[in-house]
């Protein structure tokens, strides 16, 4: 039996409750638990780690590139900025 | 959005390097580009594999179960840095399994100085703090690389690399403060390690055909001899601060230049090195060839199960 190119899934690495998961790298391997484990040991071997995700790389659904006009604004947004408006930054004085 | 031509794509890829905006896995690059990375990261990826070998064959006679403990970790890192960067090349669309077996059938290059034997414990600490220390100023250049993962990678591996100097730095210091065997062992191993750590930034650019492309793309941001440079500089004073000696009778600071002189490497010699006929070649392709076998049931195993 040859090599099989196995799968490459993403990693998503929390520091510690309440923070983000945050896209790390990925690692290669041939199922979920497989991929959580070597994902523990190449993102969370040293510094503190409280969870990770796994996402098979193909099953992420993205935007192109190389298309510019998805992000376009056509209007002016800027009134949904809070710095477009003249008001005291502290609400509760 | 309306089709572009060939040339329209390089002249707004090349825009887009100048900027200094990232090349992402989805972006349209030339060809050659591509190529070009493919065969940095994975060249760049054996290394890390690779470089187990020279300092792992020291763990069972680390001295004492600190310096053990150290050198496990250090070993690890450059496995986990080399699944980072197999992972970066991955990115671009190359197999692993291609990569493995360019790698075990001696096609592939990789970094010349892991291919030079370790006979003393001192190796272990002149590797840790002169190769980690060249490899992180041409890895802390790359991290600015135009290709998103290969710098993310960068990032990441520099971190545990400042661990990989000054664990090296330590137990070199430690034998520079021994006995006089001892001094003379760490002296020995910066003679041996001096010119291959020299050479890791490749030759000179004029002589190396890829670098024109790389710098053009900004793939690396740097040369190979302004890295030598940098490495030379930062590390001649930290040798002469030990009381140890610089294996070179004309290495001095020049006052003109701000920089260091120092005696160019046989370039010839690294030819040989990297084209597999360095003094360990066979020994270390023979080392991950077993290993590779050895693991043969596992990912079967793996496989099956999946
Ligand atoms: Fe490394
Ligand atoms: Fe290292």
């Amino acid at each position: 039996m040859t090599d099989t190119q196995w799968s490459t899934w993403e990693v998503f690495h929390q520091t510690k409750r309440g923070d983000p998961h945050e896209h790390v790298g990925s690692v290669h391997a041939p199922d979920p638990q497989m991929a959580l484990q070597l994902a523990r040991d190449q993102f969370a071997r040293r510094l503190k780690c409280s969870s990770l995700w796994v996402v098979r790389t193909s099953d992420i659904v993205m935007t192109d590139y190389q298309d510019p006009t998805f992000f376009a604004q056509t209007t002016d947004k800027s009134y949904r900025d809070p710095k477009a408006f003249d008001a005291p930054e502290k609400r509760h004085p | 959005m309306a089709e572009m031509s060939e040339a329209a794509r390089l002249t707004d890829f090349e825009a887009r390097i100048d900027r200094g905006e990232k090349i992402e896995p989805g972006d349209w690059m030339p060809d050659a580009y591509r190529q070009n990375l493919i065969r940095m990261i994975s060249q760049h990826a054996h290394s890390e594999i690779v470089g187990q070998l020279p300092e792992g064959k020291w763990i069972p006679y680390a001295p004492g179960f600190r310096r053990k403990l150290t050198l496990i970790a250090k070993v690890q890192d450059e496995a986990g840095h080399g699944q980072l960067l197999y992972a970066a090349a991955e990115s671009l669309g190359k197999t692993r399994e291609a990569m493995m077996d360019e790698l075990l059938s001696g096609k592939a290059k990789y970094a010349n100085v892991f291919n030079y034997p370790t006979p003393h414990w001192a190796d272990v600490g002149v590797i840790g703090w002169l190769v980690d220390t060249a490899a992180v100023i041409n890895q802390t250049m790359l991290a600015q690389s135009s290709y998103g993962p290969y710098g993310r990678a960068m990032r990441r591996i520099c971190y545990e690399e400042s661990f990989h100097i000054k664990q090296g730095y330590d137990a070199v210091l430690a034998m520079a403060r021994g006995t006089a065997a001892q001094r003379l062992a760490a002296q020995e191993a910066i003679d041996r390690w001096w010119y291959p750590t020299l050479m890791m930034s490749g030759p000179p650019d004029s002589m190396s055909t890829h670098s024109r492309l790389a710098l053009r793309w900004r793939i690396k941001t740097k040369s190979n001899e302004q890295v030598r440079q940098e490495f030379v500089d930062h590390i001649v004073p930290q040798i002469r601060a030990l009381g140890l000696t610089v294996p070179d009778a004309d290495c001095a600071f020049d006052a003109a230049t701000g920089h260091h002189r120092y005696t160019q490497p046989d370039w010839e010699e690294l030819k040989r090195v990297v084209s597999g006929h360095g003094p360990c070649n066979q020994e270390r392709l023979a080392v991950r060839r077993k290993a590779h076998e050895e693991g043969r049931w596992v990912r079967e195993a793996l496989q099956v199960a999946s």
